[in-house]
């Protein structure tokens, strides 16, 4: 009684498939930590990373942790691809429907709430103060406090793979089979609390995001002045602090249903699943812009950097932003347009739907003039962002495709829609936040990312991604709907088998990028970028070293015009001189804070605890979170300074390098 | 795209190979928005690659021009040009989302003036039952359908929600407890298709399909004939028993329906059907599926 529903029987030592994965995965972590305690970089880890509350290093922390569950989702991805490539013509494959159906349901789960999320608030994190011309975010201690919670329900996710069971009911849990009455096992439970957790440190971190970009921009940073990136990084932050409080109070009501017998989307007694289907849409289809619009972003940075260029249509773009992240919340009801609603309801939200295009097709319009007239190059960001340009179109397309409610008759919850969505999704925010990754990863280490690797993890992913994405949206014409564990109907297993060999040249892309990394680590020296501009980019990010310090800038950086630091670079080219040394003055920066990740301990506690009905431990937890909130509250140090002289020392030592910069650029002419 | 669909015409499965108004008129539509879109889909896709490869930093024939940052033109064009796709897109959504309500009844085959068949769908874990009101039959996992006479689908669930789709004879509907939904279909060529449920629903859901046998209005009376001649009848009693979980079913019939089972059903006079009794899942967790000629 003392560890409620848990006891022995939750481990699955009858399924060896997720045993010997934990297991692996226990091992790898378990030699991690002792290689960590024997190297004695505990310390370190401790004051420059799990405690720091500088926004680069969580923005850096985001991303890893987003890189390793894409790997997850993607392991996942690999099984339910085999599983359906061989479970044919009677055969059942090697995953019964218990697991598979966890399988489906994790592998979409992990991708959006702790793949794809993480990555682009990670770069949000990390970019965002650095173009704005600031020191750090509004909150610096919430932010490393939304980072440990996104942390800990990544964390609870990956538990249930050896203690207990994950949701079986798709990565949104469609009530009512996500009720106890048809889910009466803890699966829900671990989706439920690691998404509530996960989706606080979420809304918080659209909080923070949202104010830091409304209010603390560096002096004469208009908002018309700020780069694209951080246009988008506000749209998406605006919708995050509309939409997910939507997923708290909807997860929040199929709780109380699960917990104490609510009825708010049960069979009977009067509850609604078509309330539960719209209110999840309400946020799930702003949740898709949250994703796509900071990519969106990315591209627009990478397309003006490596066109040359600033990018084209600039309000046209900031216009087309704002007109997506409004009209993203009219339009959620095309994800049920089978549910039998009326036609004027039906054409209604399709219009609405097809309406986003414009959006859309206004941006893509004005990517393509930027690169007109431009002098592109195509180092591995660019080969990103082109082919995002080719493919996101098709997606766009079969995507408006869907919203044609007649179309989606026929191929709603189809093999189409799969391939459409990952069209999007992969082709769009994947790619984007690889692009971005390279792209910005010389600024974060100081070296650059190796080129031929980049190219080689590039070209696989590329292929296999058209092979596995095409052969989907073949199958799903034929009608092939999606989650299934076997397959029945012949025609279908050829289009399995090509959607396979997809897969297998994706591996071959992530092995890639994996090496990339490696060879790139040990190949830092002859990667450096010592001028802190590896790219010759145009905003404020590249005028700083690279790392740049912990406070970013010696000095905030004045801001004249739009395309910051290509102005300065220009005139002084022009001039032959940098700007003149700033008078250096000591710098005021938050101090590091363990909050963050105590509070995600208690957190991961909690979630734990409820799961299971360990009501003491749930109540322990209750308890430390509090007194952590009210040490944190009550702290007599806040801030640390630092040094005039640091600051001077570091910015001699950049200055040093831009003047060499301007001596290869002696005879230069500024172009008219 | 064309030749994606000359290939994916081939299965029985697949929705561009219409058997009937429904899935042709649906189809028709497909086509017409995917042509609407590809006009500007195709030139977009080959002016990037064009730009990007003529603009490239080595070839010294084209102009670079950093400035050329902004024009009143080609905003005016940009802008319309997906504003006029969308407008010309809107139309055909709304006049085709009128046209296909599912709601809307279908005509009778030309020559034809049989009045519709109606047919009651209840989706269960994890089959699907079919009442023939007007015949006093039921079948499980098998729909036999005349063809040329239009069919009234009135569907509910008697557990979580499904799908009720027949690729080929046109649009999809969600079954959900405690509500009706319908759907007009009808289907014009004899043979055997594929039905399924494309919403997912349980562990059992991947063996939730079952065929649809479209046959002659003669043939549909011999069916009806031989279904009273034998079978289980489907009481209150007899619902109760199918409506255990169960996977994998074979088809059967019942000899004599209940009338005003659907409704009973819809209403929850029928109470919701009950979910697996603990949570680990697996074959062992489900009761054990009923005995069933």
């Amino acid at each position: 009684m003392m560890l409620g529903k848990l006891d022995w029987s939750a481990i699955p030592f009858d399924q060896p498939i997720p045993l010997v994965a934990a297991g692996t995965v226990g091992l790898i972590g378990l030699a991690t930590l002792v290689w960590i305690t024997r190297k004695g970089h505990w310390p370190y880890l401790w004051k420059e990373w799990i405690t720091s509350v500088d926004h680069k290093r969580i923005g850096v922390m985001y991303t890893t942790l987003a890189l390793v569950m894409l790997i997850r989702g993607f392991v996942d991805a690999i099984m339910m691809r085999t599983q359906q490539s061989i479970a044919t013509g009677g055969a059942q494959g090697y995953l019964p429907p218990e697991h598979y159906d966890q399988l489906f349901s994790a592998h979409g789960t992990i991708m959006i709430f702790f793949g794809a999320m993480p990555f682009i608030v990670g770069l949000m994190n990390f970019v965002v103060p650095l173009q704005l011309g600031v020191r750090d975010v509004a909150f610096p201690t919430l932010n490393s406090v939304s980072f440990w919670l996104t942390a800990a329900g990544a964390l609870l996710v990956n538990m249930s793979l050896v203690i207990g069971e994950f949701a079986r009911t798709g990565w949104l849990p469609y009530a009512p089979l996500s009720e106890t009455s048809y889910s009466p096992g803890v699966g829900v439970d671990y989706y439920l609390w690691a998404i509530q957790i996960a989706g606080v440190g979420t809304l918080m971190s659209g909080v923070n995001l949202v104010t830091t970009i409304l209010k603390m921009r560096a002096p004469g940073m208009s908002y018309l002045r700020m780069p694209m990136f951080c246009w988008t990084a506000l749209g998406s932050n605006m919708l995050i602090v509309a939409a997910f409080p939507i997923l708290t109070a909807t997860l929040a009501m199929l709780t109380l249903d699960r917990y104490f017998g609510f009825h708010f989307f049960t069979n009977d007694a009067g509850g609604n699943m078509m309330m539960f289907m719209n209110l999840i849409w309400a946020w799930g289809h702003p949740e898709v812009y949250i994703l796509i619009l900071p990519a969106f972003g990315i591209f627009s940075e990478i397309f003006s950097t490596f066109s040359g260029k600033p990018l084209f249509g600039y309000r046209s773009m900031v216009a087309a932003t704002l007109f997506i992240v409004v009209v993203s919340f009219t339009v959620w009801l095309h994800h049920f347009f089978t549910m039998g609603a009326g036609a004027d309801v039906n054409a209604a939200f399709g219009i609405a739907t097809s309406v986003i295009a414009v959006g859309t097709g206004v941006k893509v319009f004005n990517w393509l003039f930027t690169m007109y007239g431009g002098r592109v190059r195509f180092p591995t960001p660019m080969l990103w962002s082109l082919a995002f340009m080719v493919v996101f179109v098709i997606g766009g397309m079969t995507g408006v495709l869907l919203a044609v409610p007649p179309a989606d008759f026929m191929l709603h919850n189809s093999l189409f829609l799969v391939a459409h969505f990952h069209n999007v999704i992969v082709g769009g925010v994947v790619f984007g936040a690889f692009a971005g990754y390279t792209y910005w990863f010389p600024k974060a280490f100081g070296f650059r990312l190796d080129e031929t690797w980049g190219k080689r993890a590039f070209w696989p992913s590329l292929i296999g991604f058209t092979l596995t994405f095409g052969a989907l949206y073949v199958v799903g014409l034929e009608g092939m709907t999606r989650r299934l564990q076997h397959v029945e109907v012949e025609e279908w297993v050829p289009w399995l088998h090509v959607a396979l060999a997809g897969v297998g040249f994706m591996l071959v892309g992530v092995v890639a990028q994996v090496i990339q990394l490696v060879v790139s680590i040990r190949n830092r020296e002859a990667l450096r970028d010592t001028t802190g501009d590896p790219w010759d980019g145009r905003s404020l990010e590249w005028s700083t070293a690279s790392p740049p310090p912990h406070f970013n800038f010696a000095v905030l950086p004045d801001v004249h015009g739009e395309e910051v630091y290509w102005g300065i670079k220009q005139k002084a080219i022009e001039s032959q001189q940098l700007a003149e040394a700033p008078a250096y003055e000591h710098i005021v920066m938050p101090r590091n804070s363990a909050t963050g990740v105590v509070t995600a301990f208690f957190a991961t506690a909690i979630g734990f605890a409820l799961i299971w009905h360990i009501w003491w431990l749930a109540g322990l937890g209750f308890v430390g979170a509090y007194a952590t909130f009210v040490v944190f509250a009550w702290r007599k140090e806040e801030e640390y300074e630092v040094p005039a002289d640091e600051v001077r020392e570091a910015d001699h030592a950049r200055r040093a390098a831009r003047e060499a910069w301007l001596a290869q650029h002696r005879d230069e002419q500024v172009p008219a | 795209m064309a030749l994606l669909a000359a290939v994916s015409g081939c299965a029985p499965t697949s929705v561009l190979a219409p058997e009937g108004p429904v899935a042709a008129a649906n189809r028709q539509i497909l086509f017409n928005s995917l042509a609407i879109m590809l006009a500007i889909v195709v030139p977009t896709i080959i002016a990037t690659l064009a730009f990007a490869w003529w603009f490239r930093a080595g070839n010294s024939k084209a102009r670079y021009q950093p400035h050329f940052v902004y024009s009143g033109k080609i905003e005016l064009i940009v802008w319309s040009i997906p504003i006029m796709i969308i407008l010309f897109l809107g139309g055909v959504i709304w006049v085709g989302s009128h046209d296909q309500d599912p709601r809307r009844p279908v005509a009778a085959a030309p020559g034809q003036t049989t009045p519709p068949l109606e047919v009651q769908v209840v989706s269960l874990d994890w089959k699907w039952l079919f009442i023939y009101p007007g015949q006093g039959i039921a079948t499980v996992n098998r729909l036999v359908l005349p063809v040329g006479r239009p069919v009234r689908f009135r569907l509910t669930s008697a557990s979580v929600m499904n799908t009720f789709f027949v690729p080929r004879l046109g649009s999809m509907i969600y079954t959900m407890n405690g509500m009706e939904t319908q759907l007009n279909l009808r289907a014009d060529r004899v043979g055997r298709i594929w039905g399924q449920s494309s919403h997912y629903s349980g562990d059992g859901f991947s063996d939730m399909n079952f065929a649809v046998d479209t046959v002659s209005a003669a043939d549909f009376d011999r069916f009806v004939g031989t279904v009273r001649g034998g079978g289980p009848v489907l009481d209150v009693p007899g619902y109760a028993a199918l409506a255990r979980q169960s996977l994998d079913v074979h088809p059967f019939s019942y000899r004599a329906a209940q009338p005003g089972l659907f409704d009973a059903i819809v209403s929850q006079q029928l109470k919701p059907s009950a979910g697996p009794q603990e949570g680990r899942g697996g074959p062992q967790v489900s009761p054990k599926p009923p005995e069933m000629g």
